[in-house]
């Protein structure tokens, strides 16, 4: 008997609403399918009405988790086109922040993918040790979330020598604790049978369907903007792009256990090295017309910001493609022939950030299925007749 | 003066009273147990460290709204909850905690009351697998498989488990095997091999970590309760931990050689026994993630069964040439 099971738009497993569709035959899914949208927030819009410093903050409230990532993504490509260059102390600065957020982001999903597991000790303990690292953010920011740190031209605070100390300090907590980690995820006999051979993608999958960050990593895919286009700092360091070639859950786990080592390793170089001199220079108000494609390494994979400038204070366009878009195709490719089990595992494997992703909404109509393109007052103004003529629908079918 | 013993076995100890005050105890022994685990507080609010954190829960299910879903069989839907407490009420009533006189049998300690507890327990699982079913809930119906798919795990080698004590010391009679090896102590040690058995299959058996996975909340939201709210849901909830304390209370009488005679001494034993074997259970509950319902059946007909057999193997060569 194959029957259709909806998870989500509302859904325990799902901290944000999307809705994937589910053909089963009791516990073997053979179809899946996605449906986004739910979520849509025009942040893309709101950008062209802000000028470049106050797009830093709006950047900044596309994701919740890899708040540091869009924003500097954001100045990355702003500085270009306002063609100034950032001091190397703030340039070193925004880059411990950025792995600092990598740590916090990596030790979250570990603690997801246990609760999804049904581990919940071990989603407790990540969680209680990934405040570790939001004090340290929270030291040099002055927030836990939103650090606020960019701004056009460098970054907005210093670290002196007693908070350098107390960011070493950490990071040899978090060091010693991640290493426990490691061994947990790859050997606590239960959690390991939930991951090992879950949620497969080839290597040749991982790339026709533009799989990106761990994902494609796990896949035996060496993808990292950091190394493959290091922009103004990541070849001054030293690290390693870790992979995995189990192409399954636990191999996404295991590179983002071995990501947080590398992290670690860089934000020690950075403090070792970090050169003197001021954290940021002046930037101007306006930029010259242009266009600039900006990359950066989120640590949910690879975010790219395309911006042109029209030569005003405002951009004229921002585009955000965010990491888990492009790991949305992978996704369906995973989660057939698994079993419903898996799904939330699988799912939460590609670290999803749906509102990141969301840039369109698509309307339909419920009874015939039929595409329709509105203008904002037309929709509202066909909800309102509905809200008055129409009675509550009873029953109403799923899927539409 | 025999009626009135009837009717307080019935209603206070080990009765409804007792069983309702002391599986609200459990069930937040068993969450503190597991949240102190967990680097958590637990429970602290509601009454002295959160001790009356369950009844308030119960309390406040109670007085919530119940709602039943158009599709389900009304009738069929209010029952189960109802009967299922009724059930492991029942079943609590068999364990020897206080009436225990081996030469008069009271009518609830008879040969093959063991088999009747473990009957009794069994049907828990059924009424789980009909509220999933009724509730006509694509999420509940999967639920109500899984409950039923995870039963052909477990339930042969917690029957195996279970019976071997029994086998050596010759009784069917839960009070007799408890009184067998209070005179012979050492003896417990053969059936350790089966405790550990029976102790993964009672987890298995109340659907805890990791074997929660009718109910897995990340997978198919509320599972068999999806659609139970209110009044309904509350029994179930309290049906659970019923089941918890008569689980605890049957591995503690077939294992760990049950109570004494007397009131006070039975009652303490009981308390101390069930509550070890309840921490031995948060203790797996903590430790473990859950697994796939696939996993479970494999993984009770690949090691669990096996292993039943071998300890009772074991009871039936040191049977032979030992005793």
């Amino acid at each position: 008997m194959s029957f259709q099971i909806p998870i989500g738009p509302q859904h325990p497993a799902l901290k944000e609403p999307i809705s994937i569709r589910l053909t089963v035959e009791g516990e073997v899914i053979k179809d899946a399918d996605l449906r986004l949208g739910y979520n849509h927030r025009g942040v893309e819009k709101l950008a062209e009405e802000k000028s470049w410093i106050q797009n830093i903050y709006l950047c900044e409230r596309i994701c919740g988790i890899c708040s540091h990532s869009h924003a500097t993504c954001f100045v990355q490509g702003a500085e270009r086109l306002l063609e100034i260059v950032p001091p190397r102390r703030g340039v070193y600065l925004r880059y411990l922040v950025s792995e600092l957020e990598r740590v916090h982001s990596h030790l979250l999903w570990l603690g997801v993918a246990g609760h999804e597991a049904g581990f919940d000790t071990f989603f407790m303990y990540t969680w209680r040790d990934r405040e570790v690292v939001m004090d340290l953010l929270e030291m040099i920011s002055g927030n836990r979330v939103h650090y606020a740190i960019n701004t056009l031209g460098g970054v907005r605070r210093d670290i002196d020598e007693t908070l350098r100390q107390k960011i070493l300090d950490g990071l040899a907590v978090l060091k010693a604790r991640s290493e426990y980690y490691f061994k947990i995820g790859a050997a606590e006999p239960t959690f390991v049978a939930r991951l090992a051979g879950v949620g497969r993608l080839t290597k040749q999958q991982a790339m026709d369907l533009c799989a990106t960050g761990p994902t494609a990593k796990a896949s035996g895919l060496a993808l990292d903007v950091r190394k493959n286009d290091p922009h103004d700092f990541y070849d001054e360091v030293e690290f390693v792009v870790p992979t995995a070639d189990t192409c399954d859950v636990l191999g996404r786990t295991v590179v983002r256990i071995k990501e947080l080592f590398e992290s670690y390793k860089i934000c020690e170089q950075i403090l070792q090295k970090l050169p003197d001199g001021p954290v940021a220079v002046k930037a101007p108000r306006k930029a010259k017309p242009g266009e600039v494609v900006s990359r950066y390494e989120a640590p949910r994979g690879e975010n790219i910001h395309y911006i042109v400038a029209n030569g005003t204070e405002k951009p004229e366009r921002l585009k955000v493609r965010a990491p888990t878009l492009g790991n949305y195709a992978a996704t369906i490719e995973m989660l057939r022939h698994g079993y419903i089990a898996d799904v939330p595992l699988i799912f939460a494997a590609i670290d999803p950030c749906i509102c990141c992703a969301e840039r369109a909404v698509d309307l339909l109509d419920a009874r015939t299925g039929e595409e329709r393109t509105l203008r904002f007052s037309d929709l509202r103004r066909m909800a309102n007749d509905r809200a008055r003529t129409l009675s509550p629908k009873r029953n109403v079918e799923w899927p539409f | 003066m025999a009626v009135l013993k009837t009717i307080l076995y019935l209603l206070v100890f080990p009765g409804i009273l007792f069983l309702f005050v002391y599986s609200t105890f459990v069930e937040w022994f068993d969450r503190k147990v597991y949240a102190r685990l967990q680097n958590r507080m637990g429970p602290t609010h509601t009454g002295k460290s959160g001790l009356l954190q369950p009844i308030a829960d119960f309390v406040k299910l109670m007085a919530k709204e119940d709602v039943v879903p158009d599709a389900a069989d009304r009738k069929l839907f209010t029952a189960l909850p109802v009967v299922g407490l009724a059930v492991v009420l029942t079943a609590g009533l068999l364990l020897p905690v206080w009436n225990i006189d081996l030469a008069a049998a009271s009518p609830v300690s008879f040969p093959g009351d063991v088999i009747v507890l473990l009957y009794m327990l069994s049907l828990p699982t059924l009424i789980l697998f009909l509220a999933g079913w009724s509730s006509t809930n694509a999420f509940s119906i999967i639920g109500g498989t899984r409950v039923l798919t995870m039963l052909f795990g477990y339930e042969v080698p917690l029957f195996l488990a279970v019976l071997s004590p029994a086998v050596l010391a010759g009784s069917w009679r839960l009070a007799e095997i408890a009184a067998f090896y209070r005179a012979h102590p050492l003896l417990i040690l053969v059936n350790l091999l089966g405790f550990g058995v029976a102790l993964i299959a009672v987890q298995a058996k109340l659907e805890r970590t990791p074997f929660d996975i009718p109910h897995a909340e990340t997978e198919i939201v509320g599972g068999t309760f999806t659609e139970y709210s209110g009044k309904k849901l509350a029994f179930f909830r309290l049906m659970s931990d019923v089941e918890l304390v008569v689980a605890a209370g049957l591995l503690a009488t077939v294992f760990l050689g049950g109570c004494g005679s007397g009131l006070i001494t039975a009652f303490v034993q009981f308390i101390l026994q069930t509550l070890f074997i309840v921490f031995l259970l948060s203790e797996l509950r903590a430790v473990t993630g859950r697994i796939r319902v696939d996993q479970v059946v494999s993984f009770a007909w690949k090691w669990l069964a096996p292993l039943a057999v071998l300890q009772l193997l074991i009871v039936i060569l040191i049977k032979g040439f030992v005793l």
